[in-house]
């Protein structure tokens, strides 16, 4: 029998801790999400589909740069001591994942911006001409487009493994403590993307490619979820009590339905019957896989504030 | 290298909240808001239970979390003693240190930035003893050099039982309860 | 009995004042400036006092920074809190900051207990209480007036009441606390055990608490003392339905069934007798009756304490050796509020009994002879000689009780015998918390022409008031000298700090005002405090400007035990030690205590016990922002095995019902296993139900509003409040 009553109340630790909230969860997902579309967009640059396939290469990074900014926004809203936040590019602190992560915010803008180039859309043309040159300028150079691809690749892939390093980086919250953790977070973010293109594409061989990409990211989502939970399974006390959160404890409905069930079996069933064409494509399917993100966002950030230590 | 810690004795201690006051009124700590607590620890039952009574604050770790997270470099570790400060002028309120600290010491003051007991580090560096040692009526609490062996903190140490809060944690803390 | 629900007693209407009196609400952190019109406006100064926060009188200093009041620490030079004050002490800066402090003087505008006021000026205020009192002389006589005072800031008003010529003075600490404690080592040893208690426990090898919980019943120097004896390895053993925090320190804990602990007392008593083990040689120098008192406790076996108590005879056994083993360093505790059951001056005689067998008083780590230092009274004219007496214990029903008794003041106040009162003055005293059964204090209330109050916050009692009188705090005045009587003889000053922030007053400046109004002005012959003080310290050879500076004045330390060359001495009949008490015999009581086995429980219910917070003082510190940050509202403590059974767990909130059916307000639970399952506990203060009170209002449950049954000590007239017992009610909201 054990009674601790401590006379500390503190806004937003006391009793559990709950210094985030949906600030974090969205921009988390917009973040996973923009990486992810960076990775499906950078390879399809990679491969030359710039030249075809009108649509990913013209407006992902466009909608990236939306929905990053998104993200950041509601991080912006989330400081306490708002009108500081500047401070973050005074310095840079090796040992922390949020300065990196900072800084590598300042690269990823730039890359997808440049990314935009590659190809004006046409209802844009001519109306910022320093943009149509330099892009003009670009196309002469297929190397340094195929660069600007993999950088896309590269950067969306720091970015989606970031914000999992960041908070496994707290070891303090047994739930996050997991080396899986940016693994999970960027398997996510590509399946999210790559359901989100699906969802927004007109072009039908592009649907079934990213159809099938994503079965793919589901799948391997499942087995990082397995190495997840098994790996705190057998860790210490305090990480069998956090992961027993999300297994059985308060956050368990909200996992195994919304998550795991809504979240990646029902989308990977019905998106497997549609591509081996059992049944029609439709945005069931990605509309889930999406849900299923941003809500795992919510149930992380949420749970692993609610595991603690004592 | 000075390097402060406490040594507190659990056996003297009554849990008056003394210095839990007491800090408040030094620090203008902000209704509401606490840089030190009691911890009334109860295990065993009904009719012999025991109970370990501790007062608590940041324990101003030897490997501080809450100083590797900080992305600009406001939680830091002050030259003087080895004491974790926050520089509110570069605290952005991101609460990742209110978030790694295994204590739960850390909160955030209602002008948005991070805030935590500073050992008293203003009267230390005048060659007083932080506000919740000097005024424990118990006189259960104890201040000094642990690089110094023969200061009272170490002495304490080296002949007393003693624990610290989750050394599991690995945080290595600078506050060591007396049993 | 009729139903007696919050709303009978202060009708819940908005408490209107009729002067704007704009109170600003305390920003967070922002502390409301003090003016400080005489000191400089920079830097830090240091101003010593003493504190008020309870009456233990610890000498502090203040610091006051740049023009604001900032903090409050010990005084260095102070006996009595050795330079540390606690923690209600340092929180009393809160007191000045009080955004719910009393600011002018009132008179009520309605019906008594509406809270309605007018803001008067204290000329009106004056004007009125002695137009009041002039018409109450008149047709009964100057004795029906009655002043309840707790402290040192009620000497002044006592001092303008006996000019007017009244015999009537009570504090409510006499028979709702210390009185039988007192009345029973009185009997025993002849001498009180005072205020500071005169326990040396600092030097006690072997400490025994009945009940008592130092630690949480936060008596400074007590407390600074027992962590002594704790750290120094005394034997601590504690006798308490509830774990304790003294209890967690104790080698022996002992939960015994709340009522019980006079057989335990026997039974130890008996040990220590049949094995030889008292004091011999301190009992043969200094013991009269001992042998008939050996034989009235020959049944008194661990064997007979044991169901009685819940204690089984060989813990009862041991312990009693180990007392024995430490002696004369064995300190039974006397406690301090002790009025129980009703039995209580023969349970604390009994107490003191059981240091008498161990050699304890007159010995170190037993009791000392506290002493004072020499500081002459002002030499005032002569006081009337009251045509009848005191009004309090007529014919002298309760032959024991040495000082007034307040609930007796308040029955004749309701009976109008032996003669009726119809004033009372109340000064930093909540009755209506204070005093037992609320519905009596009312009923009083109601005879009375004219009901003045003192008070810093608006209290229950104020809402009851004609006339509230607001008192600076003592940050804000200077008071009587405190001319302690305790280890060592000093004199401590009290001056102003800071300046009130509204129109408060002094008690000094209101009692003098009120003798000038009632024509008594020449009971006040100096013509403000400081001549006063000077005056005082000149005749005891002492200087003010010294007593200024320092704040105390310490005089040459006296022998206070035995081993120092201190002498015994007892003030009884026999001279001695009275282990049988001839004079109790002859008054028809029992010469040697006796058991009586208290009432059980009705099934179901608890039995309701009472406690103190460390934090607060009372009733009276709830609206202290510093210290209600530290606990604002109090809990029921339930033993974890019932909370369980009854579906409750820490945190939900229920409400008590009493055997007279009276609901308490909602109060959260704490289940836990440090209590009894056949009791609950809670903290004493919360639950107010005055509306001035705005950060206290309801927060929390009144033990007071629970005790409508109390048990009378026949020997003293001290109330007994143990004797309610509780059911436990699922929450409800009252209108």
């Amino acid at each position: 029998m054990h009674e601790l009553t401590i006379t500390r109340h503190n806004e937003l630790i006391d009793p559990l801790l709950h210094i985030w909230s949906w600030q974090i969860p969205v921009y988390l997902f917009l973040g996973g999400l923009v990486a992810g579309i960076m990775i499906i967009s950078g390879y399809l640059v990679l491969q030359g589909q710039y030249k075809k396939n009108v649509f990913s290469c013209f407006y992902l990074p466009h909608i990236s740069l939306v929905l990053l900014s998104g993200g950041m926004g509601a991080l912006f809203l989330d400081l306490e001591h708002k009108l500081y936040f500047w401070r973050l590019f005074t310095t840079f602190q090796v040992t922390a994942p949020m300065s990196w992560g900072s800084w590598l915010l300042m690269i990823v803008y730039p890359a997808l911006w440049v990314n935009t180039l590659i190809r004006i859309p046409e209802r844009v043309q001519g109306k910022v001409p320093l943009f149509d040159r330099w892009s003009a300028e670009l196309n002469k150079r297929p190397a340094l487009i195929r660069n600007i691809g993999i950088a896309n690749m590269l950067l969306g892939t720091l970015l989606g493994m970031y914000t999992g390093v960041l908070l496994s980086s707290f070891g303090a919250r047994p739930l996050w403590n997991s080396a899986m953790l940016w693994m999970l977070f960027l398997v996510s973010g590509l399946s999210a993307a790559a359901a989100f293109v699906h969802l927004v594409t007109t072009d039908e061989d592009e649907r079934e490619m990213l159809a099938k990409a994503d079965n793919a990211f589901l799948t391997l989502e499942l087995f990082v979820f397995g190495g997840f939970i098994t790996g705190l399974l057998t860790s210490s006390r305090v990480h069998i009590e956090a992961v027993h959160l999300l297994l059985d404890g308060p956050y368990a409905p909200v996992f195994w339905v919304f998550v795991i069930g809504t979240g990646i079996l029902l989308p990977l069933t019905i998106q497997l019957l549609a591509v081996n064409h059992k049944v029609k494509h439709t945005p069931v399917a990605p509309l889930m896989v999406l849900a299923g993100g941003l809500i795992l966002r919510f149930v992380i950030v949420y749970a692993g504030q609610f595991s603690r230590w004592t | 290298m000075a390097r402060f810690g406490m040594v507190i004795d659990t056996v003297r201690c009554v849990g008056c909240m003394d210095c839990v006051v007491a800090c408040k009124t030094e620090n203008s700590v902000p209704e509401g808001f606490n840089r030190d607590w009691i911890a009334y620890d109860v295990t065993g039952k009904y009719p012999t239970p025991h109970m370990e009574i501790r007062s608590e604050r940041c324990n101003h770790c030897d490997a501080p979390p809450c100083v590797s997270c900080c992305p600009t470099g406001a939680s830091h570790v002050h030259d003087v003693g080895g004491v974790v400060l926050v520089d509110a002028d570069k605290c952005i309120g991101c609460k990742g240190c209110v978030a790694s600290c295994p204590y739960g010491a850390r909160f955030i003051h209602p002008d948005g930035y991070a805030d935590k007991c500073t050992f008293c580090i203003h009267r230390v560096e005048q060659g007083l003893l932080p506000a919740c040692v000097s005024v424990c009526p118990t006189r259960c609490m104890h201040f000094g050099d642990l690089d110094d062996p023969n200061s009272e903190v170490s002495t304490l140490l080296a002949s007393r039982n003693h624990h610290v809060l989750q050394p599991d944690a690995g945080t290595k803390p600078r506050i060591f309860y007396l049993t | 009995m009729s139903d007696f629900s919050r709303r009978k007693f202060l009708k819940i209407s908005a408490a209107t004042v009729t002067v704007a009196s704009g109170a600003a609400a305390l920003a967070k952190g922002q502390p409301a400036p003090a003016k400080m019109a005489s000191r400089p406006a920079k830097g830090v100064q240091r101003i010593p006092t003493y504190c008020d926060i309870c009456f233990w009188k610890c000498g502090a200093i203040a610091s006051v920074r740049d023009g604001t009041l900032w903090k409050i620490e010990g005084n260095p030079d102070d006996p009595l809190s050795r330079g540390r004050l606690c923690p209600r002490g340092t929180g009393g800066i809160g007191a000045h900051f009080d955004p719910d402090r009393l600011k002018r003087p009132l008179i009520r505008k309605r019906e008594r207990g509406h809270e309605e006021w007018a803001e008067v000026s204290w000329d009106e205020a004056f004007a009125y209480i002695a137009r009041k009192m002039h018409a109450i002389r008149e047709t009964y006589g100057p004795e029906s007036v009655a002043m309840f005072a707790h402290g040192i800031g009620g000497n002044f008003l006592k001092h303008t009441l006996k000019a007017f010529g009244t015999p009537n003075f009570a504090a409510p600490s006499f028979a709702q606390c210390r009185g039988p404690r007192d009345v029973g080592f009185r009997l025993t040893f002849g001498e009180d055990v005072g205020s500071p208690e005169r326990t040396d426990i600092k030097n006690a090898q072997c400490l025994v608490l009945i009940g008592s919980h130092l630690g949480e019943n936060m008596h400074n120097s007590q407390v600074q003392e027992f962590a002594d004896a704790v750290g120094n390895g005394a034997t601590v053993i504690v006798a308490d339905p509830r774990f304790s925090v003294a209890a967690s320190k104790a080698k022996h804990y002992l939960p015994i069934k709340p009522g019980t602990d006079l057989a335990l007392l026997l039974a130890w008593m008996h040990v220590l007798v049949e094995e030889g083990l008292y004091d011999k040689e301190y009992i043969a120098a200094h013991g009269f009756g001992f042998d008939q008192f050996a034989a009235r406790i020959a049944t008194c076996t661990p064997e007979w304490a044991y169901p009685e108590t819940g204690i089984d005879p060989e813990t009862i056994r041991t312990t009693a050796r180990e007392m024995a083993r430490h002696k004369p360093a064995t300190l039974v505790h006397p406690g301090r509020h002790t009025a129980w059951y009703g039995n209580d001056a023969q349970r604390s005689r009994a107490i003191a009994l059981l240091n008498a067998l161990l050699g304890s008083w007159g010995h170190r780590g037993g009791f000392y002879a506290p002493s004072s230092m020499d500081v002459p009274g002002y030499p005032y004219p002569p006081y009337p000689k009251p045509a009848k007496g005191k009004v309090d214990n007529p014919d002298n029903r309760y032959p024991f009780a040495h000082e007034a008794i307040s609930t007796g003041i308040r029955e004749a106040t309701i009976t109008g015998a032996p003669y009726p009162v119809k004033a009372w003055f109340t000064y930093a005293t909540n009755l209506i918390q204070a005093l037992p059964n609320q519905a009596e204090t009312i009923k009083a209330i109601q005879n009375l022409d004219l009901l003045v109050v003192v008070d810093v916050v608006p209290s229950e009692m104020a809402g009851w008031a004609d006339v509230v009188l607001p008192e600076a705090v003592y940050l804000e005045r200077f008071d009587d000298l405190n001319v302690e009587l305790f280890r060592e003889p000093f004199v401590a000053l009290r001056q102003p700090v800071v300046d009130a922030p509204d129109d408060q007053k002094p008690n000094w400046w209101m009692a003098k005002k009120l003798a000038e109004t009632l024509g008594l002005g020449h009971y006040y012959p100096w013509k403000d405090i400081e001549e006063y003080l000077d005056h005082r310290l000149t005749a005891a050879r002492l200087s003010f400007a010294d007593l200024k500076a320092r704040g105390i004045i310490r005089g040459a330390p006296q022998p206070t035990v035995v081993e120092e060359g201190a002498s015994l001495s007892f003030e009884t009949p026999s001279g001695k030690i009275e282990f049988y008490s001839l004079q109790l015999e002859k008054a028809g009581f029992d010469p040697v205590p006796v058991y009586h086995r208290p009432d059980e429980p009705p099934p179901g219910s608890f039995r309701l016990l009472t406690g103190r917070s460390p934090v607060h003082t009372f009733s009276r510190t709830q609206t202290n922002r510093i210290l209600s940050d530290m606990m604002d509202e109090n809990e029921v403590w339930l033993n974890a095995d019932m909370a369980r059974r009854m579906d409750l767990k820490s945190g939900d909130y229920v409400c008590l019902k009493n055997q007279d059916g009276v609901v308490s307000n909602r109060v959260r639970v704490k289940a836990t296993e440090r209590i009894r399952p056949d009791c609950v506990y809670m903290v004493h203060g919360f639950g107010h139900t005055a509306r001035g009170l705005r950060h206290a209002y309801l927060k929390g449950a009144s033990d007071s509003q629970l005790v409508t049954r109390y048990a009378t000590d026949p020997l003293m007239g001290g109330t007994g409040m143990n004797v309610n017992f509780v059911t436990i009610e699922p929450e409800a909201t009252h209108g």
